[in-house]
């Protein structure tokens, strides 16, 4: 071989591409069958804590889970359990969210194992306790985008990751479900995606370790560092149930519809739309009715986004939805539909949300959400009960709000006897600012942003009033509230999509 | 709150909110009934009798219904708490009284009279309060004619199916066995010129159910139905609307007629078929439930 030293010095970074010589980086052949290399020479170490000291994680570093598992979640309490025993300590747990299942973390914060959480939602006794003042310093409650984002910008480091996964290869191709077998466990795995992209090191649990190549993947080996096979990650039937049933709350069917029709007024009903409903029995409901009328004006939809239920895989199913985009799978028959059908496509929670990069939210014509409080400027609270407590999940509330293009918050004008339409919330976790539509079953209001909107509203019969007359009519029902006792003391920090704080949740004051 | 009757209204829909629930009465008027029917009979545990009659007292004091018509379901007077829930509720402010168990024209002569004591008592025009009574008995299908005539006060009949089927010693089924009820408290309604109201349909998960049996009642003319769960309202308001098809032949005859007249002659006719009266009074009707669907409350 002749070689023509000056041209080839002309090549950029020349040096840098053959300072080693030839072959100097590649290993030496094998000649074993891939079977037989698979299950020697893979990631899978035998016990947690032997990955765990692999890592290097010490203490006072980030550690984060996914929240794939929901309530029936058992890696959060085994794998701080296992590092309680291990000595660690001043950890930061940064959880895509956190259930009721976690109350034990409580004995690992007094304990000084944890003293920063970061999470999207808290319930049950967690968030009763840190409501009380369990921790120093405040919890950062971001939503999935913003977390997406901070992760990815370096914000929010993550030291290791403990994903949990029930099916994952020995390389650490893991998935929420299996093409092997009927297994769906939890369906779509998107918000563990961005903690295996950009955590220093990934450890995945998994009770089920399947044959090579385990695809689909939702997390891919080269994201993988250490694999922990273990008897146990989680209840199946706290991870999941059969389908998500319509709502047979005559209110929340009623408003449900009222929603629809508002969509439809709107002008985002139409031949190619895109949409995302929010979890909550007329959100969740409003599907049906969008149904019926894409059935009536024989239109389809490009694309549904989100958290996915069994009932828009059944449209899809009735070719009624083009595509799917799946960051999270609500119930069996969503988890099911992402196995079977090829157009429902899994994606992380990164695309789904984050305002730093190109998200699906972006797309989207319009999103139905709940609430748990709106207030007279629109401002929508998820995260704080009627009595100051924590008690749910910012989720992708705001993501979604600021993506579409038209968002609809649905709510009951009135719980019992608390009203929802108030003169400030409790804790402000979507502003005004991305909210243009208030349902309730008492009447609709149109943020005076979008006056355009309450005309065609109105050109199509249906009834808009002011925010503040709802209001009006809810304390005419049930009166007003005593204002919740706050202590001064801050115990969470609310941040925005963009991760500016937007609200700070302070401690109850004890009666 | 002042109320006063009217016969002559949209009656699709009549809804039942048990007396003794507060939640379902604040929540009873946004469903989008034409009338809401608080019950102190049936819905109502004998030991729940005296609160029930409160809370409804109460609610027609300070509720705001819109323009709904707000109807009080009664004990029956044999019970000794029919005249209690009349002296609570009069006053207080009620469209309509519904008796049940109407077995005679004496039972409605018997209420009437109760109500224009209380009237009178109260220093309420005579006349105020309407009636309607609901036939759940043999005896009472028998004397539909009777009871629908008894008083300028009904402002309809209705048929109350469970009692009426177990008194037959039979059950619900595909409508057969009621065939004969209906049609007599549909004819016996519209020789006294007054509303006929259709039973409850109890299977509320069984939607298919429910609208062949709204068909059939819309088919024998009823011009409503009674509703125990306001998920059924909506698809019996649908039943109700009318085919576009039929309308704009309604609005033909309409203008057929305005032009016949405008010719001086009193016979018109369209696409070759000659209209008369009958033809005329069905387009009007038509047109008038059209619109009158079409009118949007706001809650």
């Amino acid at each position: 071989m002749t070689m023509d030293k000056n041209a080839i010095e002309r090549i950029p970074h020349i040096g840098e591409i053959c300072h080693r010589g030839p072959f100097a980086g590649v290993p030496e052949k094998r000649t074993a069958t891939f079977q037989d290399r698979s299950w020697r020479q893979n990631k899978v170490v035998e016990s947690l804590e032997e990955a765990i000291r692999r890592t290097g994680l010490q203490s006072g570093m980030t550690i984060s889970f996914h929240h794939h598992f929901r309530n029936g979640d058992h890696v959060v309490n085994q794998v701080l359990d296992t590092l309680a025993r291990m000595g660690f300590r001043d950890l930061t747990l940064a959880a895509s969210s956190l259930a009721a299942v976690h109350a034990p973390l409580i004995d690992h914060i007094q304990n000084g194992v944890i003293t920063h959480i970061e999470t999207s939602g808290l319930r049950g006794e967690l968030a009763e306790a840190v409501s009380r003042g369990l921790m120093d310093c405040p919890v950062v409650f971001r939503s999935h985008g913003g977390r997406a984002a901070a992760i990815r910008s370096g914000e929010l480091p993550i030291d290791v990751a403990f994903l949990g996964a029930p099916s994952c290869d020995p390389y650490g191709n893991a998935n929420g479900y299996s093409r092997d077998d009927s297994l769906l466990a939890c369906g779509s795995m998107g918000y563990a995606r961005t903690d295996a992209k950009y955590a220093r090191q990934v450890v995945i649990l998994t009770n089920h370790l399947v044959r090579y190549p385990n695809a689909p993947w939702a997390i891919p080996e080269y994201d993988v560092d250490y694999i922990v096979p273990m008897d146990d990650i989680g209840d199946p039937k706290g991870i999941m149930s059969g389908a998500t049933r319509y709502t047979k709350n005559p209110k929340e069917l009623l408003i449900a519809q009222t929603a629809a029709r508002v969509i439809d007024a709107a002008g985002y009903l139409y031949d190619g739309f895109s949409m995302q409903m929010g979890s909550g029995g007329a959100s969740l409901a409003t599907a049906r009715f969008i149904r019926e009328r894409m059935l009536e004006k024989d239109i389809r939809c490009r694309f549904a986004l989100g958290g996915i239920t069994g009932q828009i895989t059944a449209m899809h199913e009735e070719g009624l939805i083009d595509r799917i985009l799946d960051v999270q799978s609500f119930d069996l028959d969503a988890a099911l539909s992402l196995k079977n059908n090829r157009f429902h496509h899994q994606i992380g929670a990164t695309y789904y949300a984050s305002f730093l990069s190109a998200a699906a939210v972006d797309q989207l014509d319009f999103v139905v959400l709940s609430a748990l409080e709106i207030d007279t400027d629109f401002n929508v609270n998820v995260l704080t009960g009627s009595d100051g407590v924590i008690r749910g999940a910012i989720g992708g509330h705001p993501d979604a709000a600021a993506g579409a293009s038209l968002s609809v918050v649905v709510a009951p004008l009135t719980r019992g006897r608390i009203p929802s339409i108030i003169d400030r919330v409790n804790t402000v976790v979507t502003p005004g600012a991305v909210v243009d539509v208030v349902v309730t079953d008492q009447g609709v209001a149109v943020n005076p942003r979008r006056p355009e909107l309450a005309e065609r509203l109105r050109a199509a019969g249906i009834p808009v009033g002011t925010i503040q007359r709802l209001k009006e009519k809810a304390e005419t029902l049930v009166g007003r509230p005593d204002p919740i006792r706050y202590t001064d003391r801050v115990v969470g920090v609310v941040l925005y999509r963009d991760n500016t704080i937007i609200d700070t949740v302070r401690q109850i004051a004890e009666p | 709150m002042e109320r006063r009757f009217t016969k002559d209204r949209l009656r699709r829909s009549m809804m039942f909110v048990p007396g003794n629930n507060p939640g379902m009465i604040s929540d009873a008027r946004i469903y989008g009934a034409d009338s809401i029917m608080l019950d102190l009979e049936d819905s109502v545990a004998y030991t729940e009798k005296d609160a029930a009659r409160l809370l409804v007292h109460n609610a027609l004091k300070t509720l705001d219904f819109g323009r709904k018509e707000v109807v009080v379901r009664i004990n029956d007077l044999a019970s000794g708490l029919g005249v209690l829930d009349l002296e609570a509720i009069i006053p207080a402010g009620v469209h309509v009284v519904r008796l049940p168990k109407t077995d005679s024209a004496q039972d409605v002569a018997d209420c009437e009279a109760e109500i224009a004591r209380i009237e009178r008592k109260h220093g309420i025009p005579e006349g105020t309060v309407g009636m309607m009574a609901a036939i759940e008995s043999a005896r009472g299908v028998l004397n539909a004619q009777s009871i629908a005539a008894a008083s300028d006060r009904l402002i309809g009949v209705a048929l109350g199916a469970e009692d009426y089927v177990t008194d037959l010693k039979t059950t619900r089924s595909d409508g057969t066995e009621l065939l004969f009820a209906r049609s007599m408290i549909l004819n016996a309604a519209r020789a006294a010129g007054i509303a006929a109201l259709d039973t409850v349909y109890s299977d509320v998960n069984n939607e298919e159910g429910f609208l062949a049996e709204v068909a059939l009642i819309r088919k024998l003319g009823f011009d409503g139905k009674s509703v125990i769960n306001p998920r059924q309202i909506e698809p019996l308001h649908r039943s109700f609307v009318p085919s576009e098809k039929d309308l704009k032949k309604a609005y033909a005859v309409m203008e057929a007629i305005r032009e016949a007249n405008a010719r001086g002659s009193g016979v018109a006719s369209l696409n070759g078929k000659m209209i008369d009266k009958p033809v005329v009074t069905r387009a009007r009707r038509l047109i008038a439930l059209a619109e009158a669907v079409e009118e949007v409350e706001e809650v």
